[in-house]
């Protein structure tokens, strides 16, 4: 059994992109569709969460992620309640589900879960009443689901459809909860080739059972994509000895605009942020015509509000 | 107990009738999805309006979404004008609870402020549970609560009311 459906199959909570049924990924994104209007609206608020309470708990530092869940609670009118908790309780030393059960006896509706350990959404999710909802914001290396699916939102609006589509994912997948989403939401939506390209250090061994071609050179990788996803290198990566140098790894792996004329014509350039300049990607590129990036944030908030209203909704409340 | 329904293109052309005297050329023509919406798109053309129809999809703005959730399939709303300081004709085509036009008068002044709101629905089928009346009504009947009329478009755009 799903424990991210209800019993009649509607979203309870949203963990991962893994196993989503392909209607239910349509729903959210034909419901950010919707939502999408009222961002242009005299009043950019609608009262469907009325009286609801949303937790955003961060235990792992986030301005971005963070901040569009709070916009889009604000947008759908519930209370919303930031808590950066590397900085609060849990300095002294407060079990995560002690924190979890005080902030339900404050009333919370939803929780919106960012944390470094795999699985700590899902831990959260199995310990909280049944009229709470719980959002992965990102956890370890697993899975960010909101940011696959405000992916897959952007590619939907820029290309229409997915079933003639060559998506490359670029760069460190062996770290990247987003490049685990993403394959995730690709393969279910029927994309006919996702593609990973990254030096061997930075590819999970056996990646290619997730369904995806594996190219070690950028060049071969990039001929005749039409969506080209860069994903942000960690500093720290380099310390671990598995990259030489990052002015290195720009020489293979970075995006530039000589590289992106491999791609289709028409190809666009998405990138979760937030950006490493010349490592993954030259300027000229990130702020090119076929960058969608900055489209990519404003569709996080309607698609963040689509997960919200629809985990809101299913609630016994 | 129902005789058989009157026919519904029939009432809107009677409907358009009733409203053209009291149309001003500014008027914004809105209808609620998605039945409203064809009966609007029916008037619009009807009544020779220059100004664009707008729709409103009022799923989230339903005084029911905690007990019944989001509906499965959300259109956008689309108002392609600015309705500040406007005359808005609003079409549904079945009135009941009124619960529905209030959702859509919340949702339009989310827009601006118009001047004036007036209703038009295809059947006032009785039931009120909201000081909403029409202003303009194609056929007022008496439907007992647990019955439902429904407007229902075949393929060829032809539109039928059934009572079910």
């Amino acid at each position: 059994m799903n424990p991210q459906l209800s019993q009649d199959g509607r979203l309870r909570h949203l963990l991962t992109l893994d196993g989503l049924p392909r209607a239910i990924i349509t729903q959210i994104l034909d419901t950010a569709e919707s939502f999408m209007d009222v961002g242009e609206r005299e009043v950019k608020k609608v009262p469907l969460l009325r009286g609801k309470s949303i937790f955003n708990l961060f235990f792992e530092p986030s301005t971005r992620t963070r901040t569009t869940f709070e916009i889009a609670a604000k947008r759908l009118s519930a209370d919303v309640v930031n808590l950066n908790i590397a900085t609060s309780s849990q300095t002294k030393g407060e079990a995560i589900l002690d924190t979890v059960d005080n902030l339900s006896a404050m009333h919370a509706d939803m929780f919106v879960v960012r944390h470094a350990q795999s699985g700590a959404a899902h831990f959260i999710a199995q310990h909280v009443a049944p009229h709470i909802s719980v959002v992965n914001a990102g956890d370890g290396r697993h899975a960010h689901p909101t940011q696959g699916l405000l992916d897959m939102f952007t590619i939907r609006r820029f290309k229409g459809e997915f079933h003639n589509l060559t998506v490359a994912i670029v760069g460190d997948v062996l770290h990247s909860r987003v490049a685990r989403s993403q394959i995730h939401a690709l393969t279910t939506l029927g994309v006919p080739e996702v593609r990973v390209i990254g030096p061997k250090t930075l590819l999970p061994t056996g990646v290619e059972q997730m369904g995806v071609r594996v190219f070690h050179d950028m060049e071969a990788g990039l001929a005749g994509c039409d969506v080209v996803i860069m994903l942000r290198l960690q500093n720290e990566r380099m310390k671990g000895a598995r990259l030489p140098s990052s002015q290195e790894y720009f020489k293979f792996f970075g995006l530039t605009p000589e590289k992106l004329a491999l791609a289709r014509p028409d190809a666009i350039v998405m990138h979760p942020g937030p950006m490493n300049r010349g490592v993954e990607i030259a300027s000229e590129v990130a702020d090119g015509p076929q960058s969608v990036i900055l489209p990519q944030v404003t569709y996080g908030i309607a698609v963040r509000m689509a997960v919200m209203a629809m985990l809101a909704g299913t609630g016994n409340a | 107990m129902h005789a058989s329904l009157p026919d519904a293109n029939t009432l809107i052309v009677q409907l358009a009738d009733v409203i053209a005297p009291a149309l001003t050329p500014d008027t914004l023509i809105v209808g609620i999805h998605t039945g409203g919406v064809w009966v609007a798109e029916r008037l619009h053309a009807l009544l020779s309006c220059s100004q664009p129809l707008g729709t409103l999809d009022i799923s989230f703005y339903r005084d029911d979404f905690s007990r019944i959730g989001l509906h499965p399939q959300v259109k956008p709303s689309n108002l392609p004008f600015d309705l500040e300081d406007r005359a808005i004709l609003l079409v549904d085509d079945v009135l009941h609870s009124g619960r529905t036009v209030r959702a859509a008068m919340n949702e339009l002044f989310d827009y601006g402020r118009p001047a004036s709101i007036r209703l038009a629905v295809l059947v006032d089928r009785g039931g009120h549970e909201l000081p909403i009346r029409p202003d303009f009504a194609g056929l007022s009947i008496t439907v007992p609560d647990h019955r439902n009329i429904n407007l229902s478009r075949l393929d060829d755009g032809h539109l039928t009311l059934t009572l079910a």
